[in-house]
């Protein structure tokens, strides 16, 4: 006779993999779609009313995906490894400019086109195929950071989060200097590098025909970038967890726990923390060059320290180590960096009749999350397993960075 | 198989480190040369540009001292970069201009026998309230976090200081503030001597000649006073010197009112001199400080200062002298690639001695 199985039952039988896959899947199919139903979302809450502006736009999802993308990369060095970089944003700067170089006009006289979509071949400049500055910049900002990263890994926790702090400073003011590095003008200084060319599919157009020429010949670009926007963070989050899982990421965690003993145990120290530094700046350089692409401009002043900052205020929000507990911390603070927290203040002034400026007080809104979370919940919002044990419980004698530090 | 071929090329790379050293003291001594090549090329290009130069450098160096002290004091304690140093350092800046300017109505118009009290009244007033700040954040924010992981009283700091860049703007404004509303100086700006038709104002010599004796009380406070040998006790050893029978909370409580007031009294000088400030200010100057006391070798009094010295006459070097310099939009780069080249070459600075520790 057969027993009857409840609901409960069926999805316990399920293997392991589908039931830890099955959130992530619904809450991916949830933002696929977000696109055709945010009208409804906003017109459900009133399209007039302030309370609709607190609904994230398209063009803010999109760039939640940008921020979620290097929140993921600062994790592998930060969360991961336990190394921490202040700098992040060399590597989203030396993403931007690689796309700045290889996709506009910057090098007019030369005109070099290289399965380019969407750009004529009278329009002078390297033109190289878009996709392929995705990967190529993520490459030059991961050897970036091999070459920053090597001279530099050997020096203690607080040593190498000062000279980072420092490349940080330092590769935006050489940017924004570039207009004449001894008479050449590479980077075109303030003015930045635009117009970026657009992504686009060209030909694949006829065969598949709701995949665009090019991005801004459609109507609704806006949904097209946050779809390749979300499709990155789907591979930066797969990179992230299956080299988590791997052996180097087991390597990068004995690093962070007691740095001698893994040495002992065989971990080679500075081919693993820079092979931290490299895939960190690797996501770092990818959502650089996504941005850059996405806004068709890049000037020296999206660069500054404050980038670096909210990045791992994101990652200390969401819980170091977590992927989880990142990709909301990234989506959470960015939404309020770019939207949200204007909106609030509009929604407060209308009720309480006043006229807070809420935005201008961003970076200090994040630094006071910074501190109430290193006071009150160290671990994130969603603290990874293994670190919530160590800041529970803590370890004898000196903790998991005191022993990597020495 | 693989073990034996690991078991074989290991000896080379224990051979490595003697070899960096080497590279290391070869790097140290080109890097030397060139300086003092560049320096001397500009000296012998055009002296009165270099002597002028030299001065303005001078006070610079002496406004980074006392932000640096409180850096490395803080450091050689407790093992901190505390990054709010230099955002407490800006608050003594705006408190200053509300002092001088807004309570006792300082604006340059007033005899030197009004000025003179009234700007010590508005250093004081800095450096107390500076003090206390930094106490107060020592309290809220670090000493909580005493025993956890190294990183978290770090990156708490950072937090502290984007804090109290906004705290400073929403009390002050996120414009420019002028010290008087007329645009007057309150220390005397007026000439002194010229060299080589560039002139060389009294409030230049004010700064330097104010400095002096604050490093003088400092280093007696440090070295000569019984809460001055806690200090150096606690930063030997924590556990020890708390069986020794001393008030480590209160010794570290002490230190960072030392390091406040310093900040306060840099801030008095620094908006007296430049006779504006900014609510932003504040991180960038604190970062040249910072890398003034890891030039000088962090922990080490004398090192901050001559540091300090130091970082002032290569960014006043940077941006007025002519033969073979970068530039003013060079500045920041130059001082933090000193920063880099110095923890990567010489991480025990210029007077800190080698020490496992601090390698």
């Amino acid at each position: 006779m057969m027993e009857r199985l409840g609901l409960g039952d069926a999805w316990s039988k399920l293997p392991r993999s589908v039931r830890h896959a099955a959130l992530p899947m619904l809450v991916l199919v949830l933002l696929a779609f977000y696109p055709s139903y945010y009208s409804d979302l906003t017109s459900l809450i009133g399209t007039n009313s302030t309370a609709a502006q607190l609904v994230p736009t398209v063009p803010t999802m999109v760039i939640m995906t940008v921020y979620v993308i290097m929140a993921l990369g600062l994790n592998v060095v930060v969360g991961y490894a336990g190394l921490l970089d202040l700098g992040y944003v060399a590597f989203y700067a030396v993403g931007a400019y690689i796309a700045g170089w290889f996709a506009t006009q910057q090098f007019s006289p030369h005109n070099v086109h290289v399965v380019s979509v969407g750009v004529p071949h009278t329009v002078q400049g390297i033109h190289v195929n878009v996709w392929s500055l995705l990967l190529v910049g993520a490459v030059f900002a991961a050897v970036f950071g091999i070459v920053i990263g090597l001279p530099t890994l050997r020096l203690r926790g607080d040593y190498l989060a000062i000279v980072t702090l420092g490349f940080g400073e330092i590769v935006p003011q050489a940017v924004n200097n570039g207009d004449n590095w001894f008479g050449h003008n590479i980077t075109n200084g303030p003015n930045g590098l635009t117009p970026i060319d657009a992504l686009g599919f060209g030909s694949l157009h006829n065969h598949w025909s709701f995949l665009p020429t090019v991005y801004y010949s459609v109507t609704n670009a806006v949904s097209y970038y946050y779809w390749t926007g979300l499709a990155l963070v789907v591979f930066t989050l797969f990179c992230c967890i299956r080299i988590r899982d791997s052996r180097l990421g087991r390597a990068w965690v004995a690093i962070r726990e007691d740095e001698i003993a893994a040495a002992a145990m065989g971990v080679p120290l500075m081919r693993t923390k820079t092979l931290a530094y490299a895939i960190g700046a690797f996501f770092g350089g990818m959502a650089g060059c996504f941005y850059a692409i996405y806004k068709s401009s890049t000037f020296p002043g999206d660069f500054s320290l404050n980038i670096s900052i909210t990045v791992l205020c994101m990652v200390i929000l969401g819980g170091m180590g977590n992927v989880w507990g990142v990709c909301l911390g990234g989506a959470v603070l960015s939404y309020l960096n770019y939207q949200g927290l204007e909106a609030v203040g509009n929604n407060f002034n209308n009720i309480a009749g006043t006229s807070f400026n809420v935005p201008q007080y961003t970076y200090g809104i994040f630094g006071l999350i910074i501190v109430v979370m290193m006071l009150l919940r160290p671990q994130g919002l969603i603290p990874g397993q293994r670190r919530k044990v160590e800041l529970e419980l803590g370890v004898e004698g000196g903790s998991l960075y005191e022993a990597s530090s020495q | 198989m693989t073990t034996r071929a690991q078991a074989v090329r290991r000896p080379t790379l224990a051979a490595l480190p003697r070899f960096t050293k080497q590279i290391n003291r070869v790097a140290q001594w080109v890097i030397v040369g060139l300086f003092v090549v560049w320096v001397v090329g500009n000296f012998l290009h055009s002296p009165a540009q270099f002597v002028s130069v030299l001065l303005l450098g001078i006070t610079l160096g002496a406004i980074y001292a006392l932000v640096a002290l409180g850096y490395t004091l803080v450091y050689g304690i407790i093992e901190l970069i505390n990054f709010a140093n230099g955002d407490v350092f800006m608050l003594g800046t705006m408190v200053t201009i509300t002092v001088a300017n807004g309570w006792l109505g300082l604006d340059g118009s007033q005899a030197w026998y009004v000025t003179v009290p009234f700007v010590l009244l508005a250093l004081l007033a800095a450096m107390a309230l500076c003090g206390a700040l930094n106490v107060a954040i020592e309290r809220i924010a670090y000493r909580p976090l005493r025993n956890a992981p190294k990183l978290a009283p770090l990156i708490t700091a950072i937090g502290m200081s984007f804090l109290l860049q906004n705290i400073g703007a929403a009390i002050w404004g996120f414009n420019e503030r002028p010290l008087t509303n007329t645009g007057n100086s309150i220390f005397p700006a007026n000439t002194l001597f010229k060299i080589g038709g560039v002139p060389y104002q009294a409030k230049s010599l004010i700064v330097v000649v104010t400095t002096i004796p604050v490093l003088l009380i400092l280093r007696y406070l440090v070295q000569s006073t019984k809460s001055g040998k806690a200090m150096r006790a606690v930063a030997q050893d924590m556990d020890a010197s708390r069986m020794m029978g001393i008030n480590v909370d209160r010794t570290i409580a002490y230190t960072f009112a030392l390091g406040g007031a310093l900040a306060g009294a840099a801030g008095t000088l620094f908006v007296m001199f430049q006779t504006s400030t900014r609510f932003d200010l504040g991180f960038q100057l604190g970062l040249f400080a910072f890398t003034a006391a890891v030039l000088g070798g962090i922990g080490n009094l004398t090192g901050a200062a001559l540091g300090a010295l130091l970082i002032g006459l290569i960014q006043a070097f940077n941006e007025g002298l002519s033969w073979h310099t970068p530039g003013s939009d060079w500045t920041e780069s130059i001082t933090f690639a000193i920063l880099i080249l110095v923890l990567v070459f010489r991480p025990q600075g210029l007077l800190g001695e080698a020490t496992a520790d601090r390698a």
